[in-house]
């Protein structure tokens, strides 16, 4: 049973070995929503690169949100987050982002939205 | 490692910025429903690993034994035009789920909360977590067979919402209904938008 310390579980544990200590992304404007693809062109991983970065990246030959890679690759999003963020930041990785964080959309962006809204009916 | 069929999982390489509205409510009220109805793809789950100390105690009824549970989200996507794709991501409502997908409501458009007229107390919570954390939302009744109909009023007046805040009724089972909600919420967080630029420039 976990005792009273940190709380980590078996269940939690793992994420934060293979994201080697750490389980908070260096930056924080990676969202679950932040779309990735991979350096173009490809810049190879170094040697030490866990399985997990090495199949981040190539889930991101094209195109797609992280948490999409993440639910492909079935890993926790938490994780996928802190290895994207050091992918991102060692230039294997790009990302376009979202709506930055703590602005407010505006209006162009929300009527771009509305417009493609009305477009599904 | 990509598997056969993978190939239209992406996104088209013109898409330049990604949205996200949060899908909210109470279990069984219709979260996924409306995720998959509205979906391109085949909404997909992620999990997160929950601790005891962050499961409240009428979560872990009916799991007997367990330290953790996991937390599922379902998520789906729409691409709005050549450079711009939405993510719905449906999750439940209650704080300690808010906690655990940390950082899922920042930066999100708004939040569609979905709420049961046969369970109105179970939204409580979560409409307090939204008008705490000051996100803009819009609630959508959903209708089920056996529901008892209310005016706008009572339930206005039953979920303590503010006169601005749209209700609607939606059928999360109906991609048109459902595209309506999400529309309201929008247009909600558009005159909002323009209401606060409105008092700024006053
Ligand atoms: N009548 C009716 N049934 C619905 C509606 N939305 C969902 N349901 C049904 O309610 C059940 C639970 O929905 P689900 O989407 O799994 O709820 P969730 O737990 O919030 O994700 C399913 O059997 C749905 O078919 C609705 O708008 N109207
Ligand atoms: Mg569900």
């Amino acid at each position: 049973m976990s005792g009273s310390g940190a709380g980590f579980t078996n269940g939690a544990l793992r994420p934060y070995v293979i994201t080697k200590g750490r389980s908070r992304p260096s930056r924080n404007t990676i969202g679950v929503e932040t779309l990735l693809v991979a350096a173009d062109p490809p810049r190879a991983l170094p040697l030490s690169a866990t399985r997990e970065e090495i199949a981040l990246v190539r889930m991101c030959s094209q195109l797609l949100s992280l948490v999409e890679a993440a639910a492909h690759l079935q890993l926790p999003v938490s994780l996928v987050k802190v290895l994207a963020s050091d992918l991102v930041d060692s230039g294997h990785l790009t990302a376009r982002s979202g709506v930055p964080r703590a602005a407010q959309p505006d209006k162009q962006l929300l009527q771009e939205v509305l417009d493609g809204l009305r477009r599904l009916r | 490692m990509v598997s056969v069929g993978s190939a239209d999982r992406y996104l088209p390489d013109t898409v330049q910025q990604a949205v996200k509205i949060l899908v909210v409510g109470a279990f069984g009220v219709g979260k996924t429903t409306l995720v998959g109805s509205v979906s391109e793809i085949e909404p997909l789950r992620t999990e997160e690993v929950m601790t005891e100390a962050s499961v409240g105690v009428d979560e872990l009824a009916g799991l007997e034994g367990k330290t953790t549970t996991t937390v599922a989200m379902d998520f789906g996507r729409v691409t709005l035009s050549s450079r711009l794709v939405m993510y719905l991501f449906g999750t439940p409502g209650q704080r300690r789920f808010w906690d655990l997908w940390e950082g899922l409501a920042e930066g999100a458009l708004g939040v569609l909360v979905l709420i049961d007229t046969r369970r109105l107390e179970d939204s409580f919570d979560v409409l307090e977590q939204l008008e705490i954390r000051g996100l803009p939302f819009a609630v959508a009744i959903n209708q089920f067979p056996d529901s008892e109909l209310y005016s706008e009023e009572e339930l206005r007046g039953a979920l303590d919402l503010l006169p601005e805040t749209p209700i609607v009724t939606c059928d999360a089972r109906q991609r048109t209904s459902s595209v309506d909600a999400l529309i309201t919420l929008v247009q909600h967080v558009s005159g909002m938008g323009a209401a606060r630029a409105a008092g700024a420039a006053s």
